[in-house]
C-alpha cells in the first residue's frame, strides 16, 4: 500500500515535469515563429537568395506546421540531435555538452560556497534572536539577496583582479591545469553564491527558530542540555529539510543565473553560449541551449521535490497514508 | 500615516522608506536637479575623476555620471512600475478568471503558468528578447510576461480560498453579476497579498531590466539605464573605476530599498509572519 502510494506520487510528479518540458518546447518553437519578419531572412540578411532562405527555413523546420515541428524536435532529440549551428553547421548538442561542464562546475561550487557560509550564519543568528548578531545577519542577508549578481561580479573583478591583482581577470584557466581552473573559479563562484548565502541564512534561521519553539526542545532545556547541543544536534537536522528543497531548486536557478558571471568573467559555459547565439541571431543554438537549461531546471526541481518527500519522515508518513496528492 | 510609522519601526523599514523616497524624488525631479543633460557629450573631459565640476566624474564620452545616474533612476523606476502594473493587471485577471471558470479553462491557464515558470526568469527574458529584439517598449512588455504567473498564481489561490465564502454566495443569491462579484468582493479581498508581492517583485524587475541592459539586450544606448552605465563602467574598468562603482551602488540602493520595503510591508500587513521574522 505504502509503496503503491509512493509510486503514484512519483508518477504524478514525473508526469507534471514532463508536461512542463514539453510545454516549454512548444513555447520555444512558437517563439521562433513569432520573430518579426522571416527568421531565415533575419539570420542570413536581406541580401540572401530566396533559395538560401528556403533551405535555412527547411533546416530549422519552419517549413512545417508547428505540431509537426514539435514532434520532429522530440524525434531528433531522442536520436541525439538538437539541430545545427546556422553558421558553421556544427551540432548544437555538441556545443551544449561542451559548455555544460563549465556551467555545472560554477553552479556546484557556488552552491557549496553558499551552504558553507549560509549555514553558520543561520546558526549564529538563531542563537540569540533579535540580538545584535541576528540583526546584522538579517541586514546582510537581505543585502546579499537583493544585490544583483552582475553588480557583485563587476565589483569583485574591479577590486580583486584589476586593483589588487590577486585573481585572474578573465577566462576559465588552462585546460588540464586543475589548480589554475580552480583559481579562475573563485571570483565567479563568490559572485554567484552571494545571493544564495543570504537565502540559506534567512531560510534556515526561520526554520531553526520554529524548531526551537517545539515541545521536545523545551523538554531538552528542562533537562539542562546546553543550547549549543540543542541547536546543533536536535534543531538543525529537522530544520534543514526546507532548506534542502530550496537548495535543490536554487541549483537550477544558478544554471540560468550563471550567464552574467560567464559573460563578465569571459568564461565558456551554457550562459555565454546562449548570449553569443542571441547576439548573432543563431536561433537553433539559442533554442538548444535554453531547452537544456529548462530541462535541467525542471529536473533539479523534481529531484528537490522528491528528495524532500523521501527525506522527511512526516512527508513519507503522509504519502504512506494515501494523502499524497 | 499610522501604517508609515509602523513600517518605519520594522527592521530596515526606516532605511527602506528613505531609499525609496529618495529614488522617487530623484526620478520625478531629474530635469531640475541634474547638473548636466544626460547625453551632453564633452570629449575633452572623458573618464574624469570626481571633481567640483563633475561630482561623480565623467564617462568615456565625457558625459556627467551624476546626471546620467539621476536620469537612470527614471528609467529604472519607470520600467519597473510599468512592468508591475501590466503583469499585476494581467496576472490578477487571469488568476481570478481561472479560479472562477470551469475546470477545463482553469487547467489551461494553470498549464500556461507552469510552462512559463519552467524557465528561469532571466533565461525566459533572454529568450523573449532574442525573438522580439531589445528596446524600451519590448523590455517592458517581455519582462511583464515573465512576471504574469507570479501574480496569477497568488490571485488564483486567494480567489479559490474565498470563492465559496458566505458573503460571495450571498451576493450571488441576491443576483449580482459575475463582474460585480469580482470587482466589488473578490478583488478587494485578494489585493493585500498581491500588493506586497508587487513591492517584493520591484527589485527583481529592476535587476532583470538592468541585467538585460548590461548585456546590451535591454534599453538601447544612449538612454541612461543603470545597466547600460554599468556596462560602460565594466568596459573601461581598467581606466576609471568610478562609472562602474556609482552605477553599481545606485542599483544596490534601489534593489535593497525596495526589498526591505517589501519585507517591512509584508510584516506590517501580515501579523502572522511577525513572530518568525
Amino acid at each position: 500500500m505504502r509503496s503503491a502510494s509512493l509510486q503514484i506520487h512519483l508518477a504524478f510528479k514525473l508526469t507534471t515535469a514532463l508536461l512542463a518540458v514539453a510545454g516549454s518546447v512548444v513555447l520555444l518553437l512558437t517563439l521562433t515563429r513569432l520573430i518579426p519578419g522571416d527568421p531565415a531572412t533575419v539570420i542570413l540578411g536581406s541580401r540572401a537568395t530566396p533559395e538560401a532562405v528556403a533551405a535555412l527555413n527547411a533546416r530549422i523546420g519552419l517549413d512545417k506546421p508547428l505540431i509537426e515541428q514539435v514532434f520532429a524536435f522530440f524525434r531528433r532529440l531522442f536520436s541525439g540531435d538538437l539541430g545545427q549551428d546556422v553558421f558553421n553547421g556544427r551540432p548544437v548538442l555538441g556545443l551544449v555538452l561542451g559548455a555544460l561542464p563549465n556551467t555545472a562546475a560554477l553552479a556546484i561550487s557556488a552552491m557549496l560556497c553558499a551552504i558553507a557560509f549560509g549555514v553558520p550564519l543561520a546558526l549564529l543568528s538563531a542563537r540569540r534572536p533579535g540580538g545584535r548578531v541576528d540583526r546584522l545577519v538579517a541586514f546582510l542577508s537581505v543585502g546579499f539577496i537583493s544585490t544583483p549578481s552582475f553588480v557583485v561580479s563587476v565589483f569583485l573583478l574591479m577590486v580583486f583582479s584589476v586593483t589588487l591583482r590577486w585573481f585572474p581577470v578573465l577566462g576559465a584557466g588552462e585546460s588540464g591545469d586543475l589548480g589554475d581552473q580552480l583559481w579562475h573559479l573563485v571570483l565567479p563562484t563568490a559572485a554567484l553564491a552571494a545571493g544564495w548565502i543570504g537565502y540559506i541564512a534567512r531560510l534556515l534561521r526561520s526554520s531553526l527558530l520554529e524548531m526551537l519553539g517545539e515541545n521536545h526542545i523545551r523538554t531538552l532545556r528542562a533537562y539542562g542540555v546546553s543550547e549549543a547541543k540543542i541547536l546543533m544536534k536536535y534543531a538543525l537536522k529537522p530544520a534543514v529539510l526546507p532548506t534542502v528543497a530550496v537548495v535543490g531548486m536554487g541549483f537550477g536557478e544558478l544554471l540560468g543565473g550563471a550567464v552574467f558571471a560567464e559573460v563578465i568573467f569571459n568564461r565558456p559555459g551554457l550562459g555565454s553560449l546562449i548570449y553569443d547565439a542571441i547576439r548573432t541571431r543563431n536561433y537553433p543554438v539559442v533554442q538548444g541551449g535554453v531547452f537544456v537549461i529548462v530541462l535541467l531546471y525542471v529536473l533539479t526541481n523534481l529531484i528537490a521535490d522528491l528528495s524532500q518527500s523521501l527525506i522527511d519522515p512526516r512527508e513519507r508518513a503522509r504519502l504512506a497514508s494515501g494523502r499524497g496528492q | 500615516m499610522t501604517a508609515l510609522v509602523d513600517l518605519s519601526r520594522r527592521p530596515g523599514g526606516t532605511f527602506a522608506l528613505f531609499a525609496v523616497t529618495l529614488l522617487c524624488l530623484v526620478a520625478i525631479a531629474a530635469p531640475l536637479i541634474a547638473p548636466y543633460g544626460p547625453n551632453a557629450i564633452a570629449p575633452a573631459s572623458r573618464l574624469m575623476d570626481p571633481s567640483l565640476q563633475h561630482w561623480l566624474g565623467t564617462d568615456q564620452l565625457g558625459r556627467d555620471i551624476l546626471s546620467r545616474l539621476i536620469f537612470g533612476a527614471r528609467v529604472a523606476l519607470g520600467i519597473s512600475l510599468s512592468v508591475i502594473a501590466i503583469s499585476l493587471t494581467a496576472g490578477v485577471a487571469l488568476g481570478v478568471g481561472a479560479a472562477l471558470s470551469p475546470r477545463a479553462v482553469d487547467l489551461v491557464i494553470v498549464g500556461i503558468f507552469d510552462i512559463v515558470t519552467s524557465f528561469p526568469s532571466i533565461i525566459l527574458a533572454l529568450a523573449l528578447v532574442a525573438v522580439f529584439g531589445p528596446g524600451l517598449g519590448n523590455v517592458v512588455l517581455l519582462v511583464s510576461i515573465v512576471f504574469i504567473p507570479h501574480f496569477g498564481r497568488v490571485a488564483r489561490a486567494q480567489t479559490i480560498a474565498i470563492r465559496n465564502s458566505p458573503f460571495i454566495e450571498a451576493e450571488k443569491v441576491l443576483g449580482a453579476e459575475t463582474w460585480r462579484v469580482i470587482l466589488h468582493h473578490v478583488t478587494p479581498n485578494i489585493i493585500g497579498p498581491i500588493f506586497v508581492l508587487a513591492c517584493m517583485d520591484i527589485p527583481v524587475v529592476i535587476t532583470i531590466e538592468a541585467g538585460l541592459s548590461f548585456l546590451g539586450l535591454g534599453v538601447r544606448p544612449p538612454l541612461a539605464s543603470w545597466g547600460n552605465l554599468l556596462n560602460d563602467g565594466y568596459t573601461y574598468l581598467d581606466q576609471s573605476p568610478w562609472l562602474a562603482t556609482f552605477s553599481g551602488l545606485s542599483l544596490m540602493l534601489a534593489t535593497l530599498g525596495f526589498a526591505l520595503l517589501g519585507e517591512a510591508l509584508r510584516d506590517t500587513l501580515d501579523p502572522k509572519l511577525r513572530k518568525n521574522l
